[in-house]
């Protein structure tokens, strides 16, 4: 009995994991095989990369993904910077109104960027940063989800090396570069992870607010090429999406281990 | 040397305070100040409106519509993908053959942009030559217009969704199971406790924290990702997918009324308020057994 149960379980779990995988492993057949294998399985169709050549000539990747690249990176490092601050300064600083602010905070975590999108865009084009790269990041590089969790990994920093390292004539901000900082690596990371992923993907707030090839990141010209008035064909915008999620897919199937781990410590907290 | 810490704290504090006020606190504020406007046109500078735009709201029926169906999208979505997260991380998480690949698979979807996804099930909810309806076929039914028919349109959608977003929330049962104190299931196990029982008695109440948290998540999600509209149905057919943020962004980007855009948005957010409000209150209260 308990081994037709456990029979049982490891079919249902293995069905829902083809079925889960399945759209990926589809879209790089089509985007492999010539068009007539689209929908016709065959193990011995053959290869081809013609597609991969269509959709490199039809859309400016290597532009799009130059953004994001940058947009990404700006807003990591200064979501870093920030939150850091903050976040140490709720931890271990008193001051007066420390709950209000903090109470601030983790209001975003509800009321979040995405949804202010018309307000939004009037301040960025009274700033005249409209199709800018910092443009698309300034929204997001004060994360409240990036200063909790920091708030959250300082408060378990002993109190004593604090303490050791100000008799040793540290500094505010040395105490923190040099104490804290290093033992919140693991938190970095898994910020750092969740955080490349999510704005890697992020799609509604840059569609508003770039215009040109001159700040548009990977998801928005990938809904320019793959819209239907566009009239590319259906393998070619296979292997287009593929061009876009490649780098980031490869670097997740590589270090899949941390990714996995990044995103539950941070979802721990 | 107090004052000098106090000091301190305010500029270590400042640049993300300016920031978060800037983009988050202050325009929800000057989202009710703008709903209170008529747009400007030509030459005519904006008039004071009042509660007119709330009133014409309550008129609009397609407001109404992507309140219903953003309703449906939610109650359709997330009890569905938490329940499968919740399997997923339970078959991750036992001796099960093959589980770094199981948890790869169930985990990818959700590493790759909701606009790339779009694109690939566009292509096999597509009538003609789509693959849905090609299997279909295959077993001798005839088609679905599975996004083109207003019945089917908003299903389909939730189909895609729940596809994405299972495998996101089973990172957070997973990460749960994994810190769950190993003694109580000894001692279910010495008890003899079938594997249904100590579920249903032992795992699940130990998981109701992260349900909460999942289920707030889940349903803030489902208000606030709609990217996959503007590949897969922009809204259509006649409204049949519209989504309050999507909505929004019609208003505001397409029709050029960002003060009734404004005027939903504030809906939209004393919704989610509502939503934090009951979060923190059922988290404070109820479901701690530590």
């Amino acid at each position: 009995m308990p081994t037709l149960t456990r029979m049982f379980s490891f079919t249902a779990a293995w069905t829902l994991g083809l079925v889960w995988i399945f759209p990926l492993l589809y879209a790089f057949w089509a985007a492999f095989h010539p068009a007539e294998y689209a929908t016709r399985f065959d193990l011995f169709a053959p290869l081809t990369l013609e597609h991969f050549v269509t959709a490199w000539q039809q859309a400016p990747f290597m532009r799009y993904m130059f953004n994001t690249v940058m947009i990404t990176g700006l807003i990591l490092v200064f979501q870093l910077i920030l939150c850091t601050l903050a976040g140490y300064a709720l931890a271990r600083m008193p001051f007066k109104g420390r709950s209000l602010i903090f109470a601030l905070v983790l209001l975003q975590l509800m009321i979040v960027p995405e949804i202010l999108i018309v307000e939004n865009y009037r301040t960025l084009a009274k700033l005249e940063l409209i199709d800018t790269w910092l443009g698309v990041g300034l929204p997001y590089m004060a994360s409240a989800f990036g200063i909790f969790l920091l708030r959250q990994t300082f408060k378990t920093v002993p109190q004593e090396l604090e303490d050791a390292a100000r008799l040793e004539g540290c500094t505010w901000l040395g105490v923190l570069w040099k104490v804290y900082v290093p033992l919140a690596k693991p938190t970095y990371l898994a910020y750092g992870l969740v955080s490349v992923s999510h704005h890697w993907n992020n799609f509604l707030w840059p569609l508003v607010v770039t215009n040109t090839i001159n700040s548009r990141p990977l998801t928005v010209g990938m809904a320019i090429f793959g819209a239907p008035e566009s009239g590319v064909d259906w393998p070619v915008i296979c292997a287009g999406t593929l061009i876009a999620i490649g780098p980031l897919l490869i670097v997740f199937l590589i270090f899949q281990r941390r990714f996995l781990q990044s995103f539950m410590h941070a979802g721990l907290k | 040397m107090n004052r000098l810490n106090q000091l301190y704290a305010w500029l270590m504090l400042l640049p993300a305070l300016v920031l978060l006020l800037a983009f988050t606190h202050i325009p929800a504020l000057t989202t009710l100040w703008h709903s209170l406007f008529f747009p400007a046109r030509g030459r005519r500078p904006s008039e004071f409106a009042g509660l007119e735009n709330y009133r014409s709201m309550l008129d609009d029926a397609v407001f109404w519509q992507a309140f219903y169906n953003n309703l449906w999208y939610a109650i359709g979505t997330v009890p569905t993908s938490m329940g499968l997260a919740l399997a997923m991380a339970l078959w991750v998480n036992s001796k099960i053959s093959g589980r770094a690949a199981l948890r790869l698979a169930y985990f990818t979807p959700t590493m790759l942009p909701m606009i790339a996804v779009a694109n690939i099930w566009l292509f096999f909810y597509t009538p003609e030559i789509g693959l849905f309806n090609k299997l279909l076929n295959s077993v001798g039914l005839s088609g679905i217009n599975w996004l083109g028919d207003p019945n089917w349109a908003l299903p389909s959608l939730m189909l895609m969704t729940i596809w994405k977003e299972a495998g996101f929330f089973m990172i957070f049962y997973l990460a749960a199971l994994q810190s769950l104190n190993k003694d109580i299931y000894a001692a279910a196990a010495v008890e003899n406790a079938s594997p249904l029982y100590v579920f249903r008695r032992i795992t699940l109440p130990l998981l109701m924290p992260t349900t909460l948290f999942v289920l707030v998540n889940a349903v803030l999600n489902a208000f606030k990702l709609v990217d996959h509209l503007f590949i897969l149905t922009k809204g259509g057919p006649n409204n049949a997918t519209n989504l309050l943020l999507y909505y929004i962004y019609e208003n505001a980007f397409s029709f050029f009324d960002s003060n009734y855009a404004a005027a939903l948005t504030l809906v939209l957010l004393t919704l989610l308020i509502l939503l934090a409000l009951v979060q923190f209150l059922l988290i404070e209260r109820r479901v701690h057994y530590r």
